[in-house]
């Protein structure tokens, strides 16, 4: 493949997560946000093994196949069957307006396109312009845990945000050791089930998953 | 002189008044296949212009010459702006004078002649249509600017016929930055032509009623005018966006042969982005009022991002 043609669908499939990332700020929709987090899973997943052909890394295969099979069918998954056990389809709360955030959003693109242009300068890499894409989508997934008050709504911004550092590892070394990725995935993965056993006690002491709730200390009053 | 390109601004003024009607017929007919409706066929835009105009004008007793004057004015800007876009070939005199920002300006103008007319009578109806359309303009001409400047990023000029070359010559391949622009730029022609997400063409329902609460009080010719204005502008703005994003097929040399294969383009671009249309306004439902804010800020945001993948990633 062409390396110029192989940089150009590399920042495509870049725009792409950026533009997930996005919609999973400004999505109001529990299912719609899971779907977007898969998307973003499956462009992550084919951008990675892109870089791998690339620069002829042959464990990046590893971590797209793993990115693909935890990130686009399990995790989403796991939460769907969530959602569906605990009833809560019903439209996300957000503290912050919608059209704010997404300034906001747009802010922190330019942050990090300000933050990652010394390192841009001097990587020879194929991937280099993608760093300040990696570094906005973990911002914007922080972004995400900020404006939602919703515990699940928030989980999915950490995974969004487990994703955009994944993404910057694999955009600005090529990825890291197998053994380390390997790691996050299980760790993400034990995570995933953690917050599931945590999310039904919230639900059965609370009787709902509005992290407001959690501000108070006495029940009734 | 070389007449050649004074016949094709002639000639694509001609199109657009009668190729306007009949795409919005063929919206209209494809709407009603659609829904399982019989259509009321092609043509049915022109009887609908030809019996306005045969009627009389109603003019309300405190009418002042503005609400006269809008619909020429309106259907003026409509026919100017139809020699600025490139629809048919790329080397037109007028394009060397207007370039995308006039454009706007062109239809903001018309917009704001419209809003007034539909306060100059005073009824309830044209204060609130005027107020919706200056609330959903302030928001979607930032967006469509940012959207044609993205483009004018990628291309290194707000000329619409060199961006429209530029396109065709074939350098720009799979870019982010043009893509963003071109979803924003649906939104905001979705917004701008009053399709479904945003107002309803179809509708005299008070409550959500946007375009048509601010041209109520129109009737015969001045009404005939403003309805053929907002079939040309549907158009303008599908030939916009075929100009900008998908020139292919426009003709940009003296030929004969390439100009009838740019109508033949045309029509065929002009029948696809109907059923995009068509799929998009069944596939929706209008949205409410107050949620147009996200809409149109989605369309910012959509065209904000293309202008910075542009510096990001390319």
């Amino acid at each position: 493949m062409n390396l110029a043609i192989a940089a150009q669908i590399i920042s495509f499939l870049a725009a792409l997560v950026l533009l997930s990332a996005f919609g999973m700020l400004v999505q109001r929709r529990m299912y719609g946000l899971i779907h977007l987090f898969a998307w973003q899973g499956l462009f992550l997943s084919i951008s990675t093994a892109v870089v791998g052909f690339v620069a002829g890394k042959h464990h990046l295969y590893i971590s797209s196949v793993l990115t693909l099979s935890l990130k686009v069918v399990l995790l989403p998954y796991i939460l769907h069957v969530l959602i569906q056990r605990l009833k809560i389809q019903k439209e996300v709360e957000t503290v912050v307006n919608v059209p704010m955030t997404m300034l906001i959003g747009i802010a922190l693109v330019i942050f990090s396109y300000h933050l990652t242009a010394p390192v841009r300068e001097i990587s020879t890499l194929v991937t280099r312009s993608v760093l300040a894409i990696a570094l906005a989508t973990v911002m914007i997934g922080l972004l995400m845990m900020i404006t939602r008050r919703h515990a699940v709504t928030q989980i999915i911004g950490f995974l969004a945000m487990e994703n955009g550092l994944f993404f910057a590892a694999t955009s600005a070394t090529y990825g890291m050791p197998l053994v380390v990725e390997l790691g996050v995935a299980l760790d993400v993965l034990i995570a995933a089930f953690i917050f599931g056993i945590f999310f039904f006690h919230i639900h059965t002491t609370f009787d709902s998953l509005d992290v407001e709730q959690m501000a108070r200390l006495k029940e009734g009053d | 002189m070389n007449l050649y390109p004074f016949v094709m601004e002639i000639l694509q003024v001609l199109i657009l008044l009668a190729i306007g009607p009949v795409f919005v017929g063929w919206v209209r007919v494809l709407k009603c296949w659609a829904q399982g409706r019989s259509s009321a066929g092609l043509l049915q835009p022109y009887r609908d212009l030809r019996k306005l105009f045969s009627k009389d004008v109603v003019l309300a007793e405190n009418a002042s010459w503005i609400f006269r004057f809008t619909p020429y004015l309106v259907f003026g800007t409509a026919v100017l702006a139809g020699g600025i876009i490139p629809i048919l070939s790329t080397d037109l005199p007028l394009a060397a004078t207007a370039d995308v920002i006039v454009l706007v300006a062109l239809f903001a103008i018309a917009r704001f002649f419209t809003a007034l007319a539909g306060m100059d009578i005073g009824t309830a109806f044209g204060g609130m249509g005027s107020s919706r359309e200056m609330t959903i303009a302030s928001l979607a001409e930032p967006a469509m600017l940012m959207a044609i400047f993205t483009m004018s990023l990628a291309s290194r000029s707000t000329s619409l016929s060199y961006m429209a070359q530029l396109v065709m010559s074939g350098q720009s391949v799979l870019r982010p930055s043009i893509v963003f622009a071109l979803l924003a730029f649906i939104l905001i022609t979705l917004a701008e032509t009053g399709r479904i997400p945003v107002d309803n063409p179809a509708t005299h329902l008070e409550l959500t009623m946007i375009h048509e609460a601010m041209i109520l009080e129109y009737s015969g010719r001045h009404l005939a005018l403003i309805e053929w204005a907002s079939m040309m502008k549907l158009f303008l703005f599908t030939a916009l966006g075929i100009a900008v994003f998908a020139p292919w097929g426009i003709a940009s040399s003296a030929d004969l042969v390439a100009v009838a294969a740019a109508l033949l383009f045309m029509l065929l671009k002009l029948g696809v982005a109907g059923i995009v249309l068509v799929l998009i306004e069944t596939g929706l439902a209008k949205m409410r009022l107050f949620r147009l804010t996200e809409f149109l800020g989605s369309a910012f945001l959509l065209a904000t991002l293309g202008m910075l993948s542009y510096f990001i990633l390319e």
